[in-house]
């Protein structure tokens, strides 16, 4: 732990944090739109990486986690007229009881099931949404009354803020004790059982601290967007983009994944003008990356510096 | 040492464990003190690691009392069992490759807590004089993918006695090991039982555990056959019938007695680089047709990287020969299906599959009744596939599995057949079984036989020529009668 303050990821990463921190102060309001949008999904793909990369447990539905805390947070806020923070933070929670439901069975099946039964839970909050239109605003989307500020800058400041201490608390946790039994459970859950942990905890909990890093973050996107719709925080398109990032920046770095995201939106946002040749470069290049460079960004760059 | 005087550590009493229709362990009773070695032995799939993971949690006991210090554990959870004192072996090891040797055994010392969120400088402590004395000292910052194959098996003895447990549990230790490296897990071994642990050791190196235990117990079919001392078992009628078998005999004919003029296969000044580090250096084999030759080597010596590259896997320089046409440019799938056919001692089985999808697999090239016709040969000489057709690959036992392996890779008929390491985990009957097999095989088709193997045992009495590769080069070539005198010091 000690050693990662001094090594060069540290550094790096300390600035470039205060790069973009800068932004702001000569980049367009449309870019740093763009950037908040990014560092959100940097989040949603961070908390996958957890459970993925260490768990070992590929969750397909990582915009259930994101939807049930987006959709949450704004539900409150358009019925009752609570103010933001606290629908956020019970956004959030929402996330971590829903995440934890579906984890305690879905960790008891075996391999690929539990992946499966993440991708069922997507299509039944999609299908929640729909239903229940009253409530949720249906196809049509949900309209969200308050904003945490309308200030781009701020908002920018926020979402910079907001992940660059999820990645700390999340990389941290990563390389802590539990992280190693973490990733020892993911790797042989037999032996890690021998060993004397109960894996069926460390998975749990590993979900839970996913759950409310994707619901928190999902909150906050949407009191940023002003309103809440499948096609933005549920959709299975979206959980897909959330994975292909984590998996182009690197499994088990958990801050490649932040990379990985922000290279995905911004790409994706400048070949806009190609139409619909867009989603099909960025997925080309993301396609050459994992067979190329299965590491990912990250992952490369790492064991290239781990030869030299 | 007088059992009458010590309480039992661990005290089993009519311990069962069901598959489905199949019972694995049947009514199993025994006393382990401390500071007692246990022996366990038997044929493959007679219940040994499943009685073994059914005291350890890892499967729930259909019945059955698992007493630990008096206390029932059976059917607590695994890391429950753990806890309370257990230490596991396991025969596959699966490190945490990211990290280094001495993360990987803290690990094991770490505390079942949630909220650890910082490493405990004690820990580390403990977790160095752990590594120093399984003898991972030199190695303790490295991490496990550069280790030998001997290292990764010290990992795991380190991680199972790094809580100090009261019992300790080992399946197969010495499997792949060399004669030297037995020698000193022996010892480390008997180190366990002298700090007063109790240790149950399942191996099919015979000699070894006969020196090492203090008892041994047989199994058959799940059930006991007999418990003593390791001289009386090894006479017991029934275990020599079911488990050790006659000695394997001697076969080997004369170079001079092959006809063709150009060998089948031949391998020229061949040189394979992982990286910077040199796997093969100049390696020049060539073997006729119908002529069964061994190649020994030490774990390391390059032998699996020698099958490798003749199975089209790996990029070479040099050149290798198929009945004198150059193989290069030809890729693993057609060399495969051209009659060259490698028995991977990874085993590299359809997991998921049944055995015989995994038997149909490997025929599938073959027209209906050759398929059966193979197959009836194939369920005569190991008759355990026979029974178990049905039964997903990955749930036999260690030996189970090698036999598979093998049966697929007779089941594609091969012309020639590349055999890594098959002695590996199979019980001495079943070596007395397959060797005999080979013998049959040679006597009434043309199959030509490469064998790679540390286990002399195995590899001289059939082969008509031996190779010894050591560090990455033939050091010697002649012939089997000879090989004690002039090359046989690291295996013999
Ligand atoms: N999960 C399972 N489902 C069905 N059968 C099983 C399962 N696990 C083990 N078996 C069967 O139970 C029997 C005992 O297996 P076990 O692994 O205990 O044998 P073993 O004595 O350790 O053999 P070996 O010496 O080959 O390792 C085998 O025939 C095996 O096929
Ligand atoms: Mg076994």
């Amino acid at each position: 732990m000690a050693s990662f303050f001094s090594s060069r990821l540290f550094f790096i990463s300390l600035v470039c944090v205060v790069i973009a921190a800068t932004l702001p102060f000569y980049v367009s309001g449309y870019i740093l739109g763009l950037l908040t949008v990014a560092f959100y999904f940097g989040v949603f793909a961070m908390a996958w990486d957890l459970l993925f990369g260490f768990a070992g447990e590929v969750n397909f539905g990582p915009t259930f986690l994101i939807g049930t805390g987006a959709y949450t947070a704004g539900i409150l806020n358009n019925q009752f007229g609570w103010s933001v923070y606290l629908c956020i933070l019970l956004g959030a929670l929402a996330s971590v009881v829903a995440g934890f439901v579906l984890a305690l069975p879905a960790l008891r099946v075996r391999g690929p099931y539990f992946g499966l039964t993440t991708l069922v839970a997507v299509l039944m909050l999609q299908n929640f949404v729909v239903v229940f239109a009253d409530l949720t605003g249906g196809e049509i989307g949900l309209t969200i009354p308050d904003v945490i500020t309308i200030n781009a800058g701020a908002n920018y400041w926020i979402a910079l803020g907001f992940m660059t201490v999820s990645a700390a608390i999340l990389y941290g946790l990563s390389q802590s004790p539990v992280g190693l039994v973490l990733q020892a459970s993911g790797q042989d859950p037999v032996q890690a059982g021998a060993l004397g942990f109960n894996i069926v905890k460390h998975k749990l909990a590993a979900f839970i601290v996913s759950a409310f890093f994707s619901g928190l973050s999902g909150a906050l996107l949407v009191f940023y967007f002003g309103t809440a719709s499948v096609g933005t925080v549920v959709d299975v398109a979206v959980g897909v983009n959330v994975i292909v990032s984590a998996v182009l920046g690197g499994r088990r770095t958990v801050l490649g994944a932040a990379l990985g995201a922000i290279f995905l939106i911004v790409a994706g946002e400048f070949l806009r003008p190609t139409g619909e040749l867009a989603t099909f470069i960025v997925s080309a290049v993301a396609l050459l990356v994992v067979l190329f460079f299965p590491g990912g960004f990250l992952g490369a760059a790492l064991s290239r510096e781990a030869r030299s | 040492m007088d059992q009458t005087v010590t309480t039992a550590t661990l005290t089993v009493r009519g311990l069962t464990k069901r598959f489905g229709g199949l019972t694995a362990v049947k009514n199993l009773s025994f006393d382990l003190h401390p500071g007692e070695i246990l022996g366990l032995i038997g044929p493959n799939g007679s219940g040994k690691s499943t009685a073994m993971k059914s005291v350890m949690g890892i499967e729930r006991p259909t019945a059955g009392e698992v007493l630990f210090e008096g206390e029932n554990v059976a059917g607590l959870p695994a890391h429950k069992i753990a806890r309370k004192g257990f230490g596991m072996v396991f025969q596959h090891s699966r490190p945490l490759n990211r990290q280094t040797v001495l993360e990987n055994i803290m690990v094991a010392l770490l505390p079942d807590s949630l909220f650890m969120l910082f490493p405990d400088k004690a820990l580390t402590e403990r977790a160095k004089w752990i590594a120093e004395r399984v003898g991972l000292g030199a190695v303790m910052d490295r991490r496990p993918p550069t280790l030998p194959f001997a290292d990764l098996r010290r990992l795991e003895l380190a991680k199972a006695i790094a809580r100090d447990p009261k019992v300790v549990l080992v399946d197969e230790p010495f499997a792949g090991l060399t004669s030297a490296e037995v020698g000193t897990f022996s010892a480390l071994i008997r180190s366990f039982r002298d700090e007063g642990r109790a240790v149950m050791l399942v191996d099919h190196n015979v000699k070894s555990v006969a020196a090492l235990v203090d008892r041994v117990l047989a199994m058959y079919l799940g059930e006991e056959i007999t418990t003593g001392r390791a001289e009386d078992v090894m006479k017991n009628e029934t275990v020599r019938r079911v488990y050790l078998g006659g000695a394997i005999e001697t076969h080997a004919r004369p170079e001079t007695s092959f006809k063709d003029k150009v060998p089948l296969l031949q391998v020229e000044n061949v040189s394979v680089h992982y990286g910077k580090a040199q796997a093969l250096e100049n390696v020049s084999i060539h073997v006729h047709e119908g002529e069964f030759v061994s190649v020994v080597g030490l774990n390391g010596a390059g032998k699996t990287t020698l099958f490798n590259t003749i199975s089209g896997f790996l990029p070479y320089t040099g050149e290798i020969l198929r009945g004198g046409q150059p193989l290069r440019g030809t890729g693993p799938a057609k060399i495969a299906r051209s009659g060259l056919v490698q028995c991977p001692e990874s085993r590299e089985l359809f997991g998921e599959m049944t055995v015989r999808e995994n038997l149909d697999l490997g025929g599938q090239h073959l027209d209906d009744a050759a398929r059966a016709k193979q197959l009836a040969w194939l369920f005569e000489l190991f008759p355990i596939l026979k029974e178990r057709q049905g039964q997903m690959a990955q749930t036999l036992s260690g030996g189970e599995q090698q036999m598979l392996a093998i049966g697929r890779a007779l089941m594609m008929q091969p012309q020639i057949l590349v055999l890594d390491e098959p002695t590996l985990g199979l019980a001495p009957v079943i070596l007395e079984l397959l060797s005999k097999a080979l013998e049959k095989l040679r006597q009434t088709t043309k199959i030509t036989v490469l064998l790679g193997e540390q286990n002399v045992t195995f590899a001289l009495p059939h082969a008509d020529r031996v190779y010894v590769l050591e560090h990455a080069r033939i050091v010697w070539e002649g012939d089997p009668g000879r090989f004690a005198a002039e090359a046989g010091k690291d295996f013999l």
